[in-house]
């Protein structure tokens, strides 16, 4: 039993504070909280959403969903192709993640990757992280990170990964009452900015939202974080407020993101901010270097600074309790 | 005095001569100095542009090289020039043949920008 409790699962203390005041029993939380893995597990009780380190649950007395109730993990910027110091071999770390997914004793409906799947944007590289999710069984929802779409406008990806979607990639859809909305942020994006939704998405978004019930709780996902963390190195989206108005009316909204290769979590009101580990490599935490690149930490190490993260709801609850989990 | 006048006329008429030399040899020489020796490289490191503004005569050819373990997109504001993806040690180059402010970034990594001041 180790690692991160529950709404201190960030060790750069931009979370302090549950806003909510939700009386979310997080002390018996913390109990099935023990982390030993590489994801986020995001289990929707009916409508909030909590977060548990993967493999916090086994052996851990927890128990089986509920009807209603069910559960997924979110990883992220698994940058196949990536060799350089910071991690050699994005492979072995990938499926330390599958692994991780594959040995949790309440099995999730279906994984979210936030992105990055690949360095270079190479079909051979996405090729091998299909391979290697292949053996989750699971279904895979994906939005791209700005690797996924270098020299193509993003063609590839939607063809292997977004078939059906709106725009440069976007779309929605429901599970067990939760409504999912996948953005992509990381297009055209303008000389000295942030990522970008740009108005056609955020016009789609108003609609696509408009006419659900405020008590439906909202997941949103993008790669890059909606939510200024660090503008000096990028790490925000310029017309995330205008996307975030929309959402204003609805009790439970959770945004999950990647790019920053960290975790970190921020409550707005009803709106709860979640950062996910990569499975590839580290970054700085913001300023903590000179630029955001892949961070070098010793080989032993590397392992405690990749993950999951993992997410649970809870019905008329208004918190998301995240705990993100690392693969060693 | 003669003598004198004399030095004085002859230096006034060779004047011409070698005041047009200087000025004919002058920005020749200059010109192909400073292409040999100004700078057209610019280094992609630690998500910068060095130098982030590099002034170039026209006609030259800029070299950018990304040192990074990332990869970069080489983007001017306004589409005149744009590179494939550049992994680490890939190369991008440019000529310039019109005088002018090139505002350049990165395509995505936007908070990276630089100029090329062609002259």
């Amino acid at each position: 039993m180790s690692k991160k409790k529950l709404f201190d699962p960030n060790p750069s203390g931009f979370i302090e504070h549950d806003h909510n005041n939700d009386g979310i029993d997080r002390r018996g939380f913390l109990k099935c909280m023990a982390w030993a893995g590489t994801g986020a597990l995001c289990v929707i009780q009916g409508g909030v959403l909590k977060s548990y380190a993967l493999g916090s649950q086994m052996g851990s007395g927890m128990k089986s969903h509920k009807r209603g109730e069910f559960s997924f993990v979110q990883i992220s910027d698994s940058h196949m192709g990536f060799n350089k110091p910071a991690n050699p071999d994005v492979i072995a770390t990938l499926k330390a993640a599958v692994d991780k997914i594959n040995a949790l004793p309440e099995q999730p409906e279906f994984l979210l990757h936030t992105g990055d799947i690949s360095h270079l944007s190479k079909p051979e590289e996405f090729d091998n992280v299909d391979q290697i999710l292949k053996a989750t069984n699971k279904e895979i929802l994906f939005v791209p990170g700005e690797h996924d779409v270098l020299n193509d406008e993003g063609a590839m990806f939607r063809e292997r990964y977004a078939k059906n979607s709106k725009g440069q990639g976007w779309y929605s859809f429901d599970k067990n009452g939760v409504h999912f909305v996948g953005l992509v942020n990381v297009m055209n994006l303008k000389a000295g900015g942030l990522g970008t939704l740009g108005p056609e998405q955020l016009e789609w978004l108003e609609g696509d939202v408009k006419h659900l019930k405020h008590s439906t709780p909202i997941v949103v996902f993008a790669h890059i974080p909606l939510w200024t963390v660090y503008p000096q190195w990028g790490w925000g989206t310029d017309d995330s407020a205008q996307a975030l108005s929309y959402l204003k009316k609805f009790g439970s909204v959770t945004v999950l993101n990647g790019h920053i290769h960290q975790t970190m979590q921020k409550v707005e009101g009803n709106v709860t901010f979640h950062t996910a580990f990569s499975t590839a490599f580290p970054q700085p935490a913001p300023g903590a270097a000179e630029g955001p690149g892949p961070m070098k930490v010793p080989a032993e190490q590397l392992r405690s600074v990749l993950g999951i993260t993992d997410v649970n709801y809870v019905q008329r609850r208004h918190a998301l309790a995240l705990v993100d989990s690392s693969l060693g | 005095m003669m003598r004198r006048k004399l030095f004085f006329r002859s230096l006034a008429a060779a004047l011409p001569f070698a005041l047009a030399a200087v000025l004919i040899m002058h920005p020749t020489r200059a010109r192909s100095e400073d292409a040999k020796s100004a700078p057209t490289e610019v280094r992609v490191d630690n998500f910068t542009f060095g130098p982030d503004t590099l002034t170039v005569p026209v006609n030259s050819t800029v070299t950018w090289t990304n040192k990074d373990d990332v990869p970069h997109v080489i983007a001017s504001n306004d589409g005149v020039f744009k590179s494939k993806a550049l992994d680490t040690d890939d190369k991008y180059s440019y000529t310039f043949s019109k005088a002018g402010t090139y505002s350049y970034y990165c395509s995505i990594h936007p908070k990276m920008v630089g100029k090329i001041v062609v002259q």
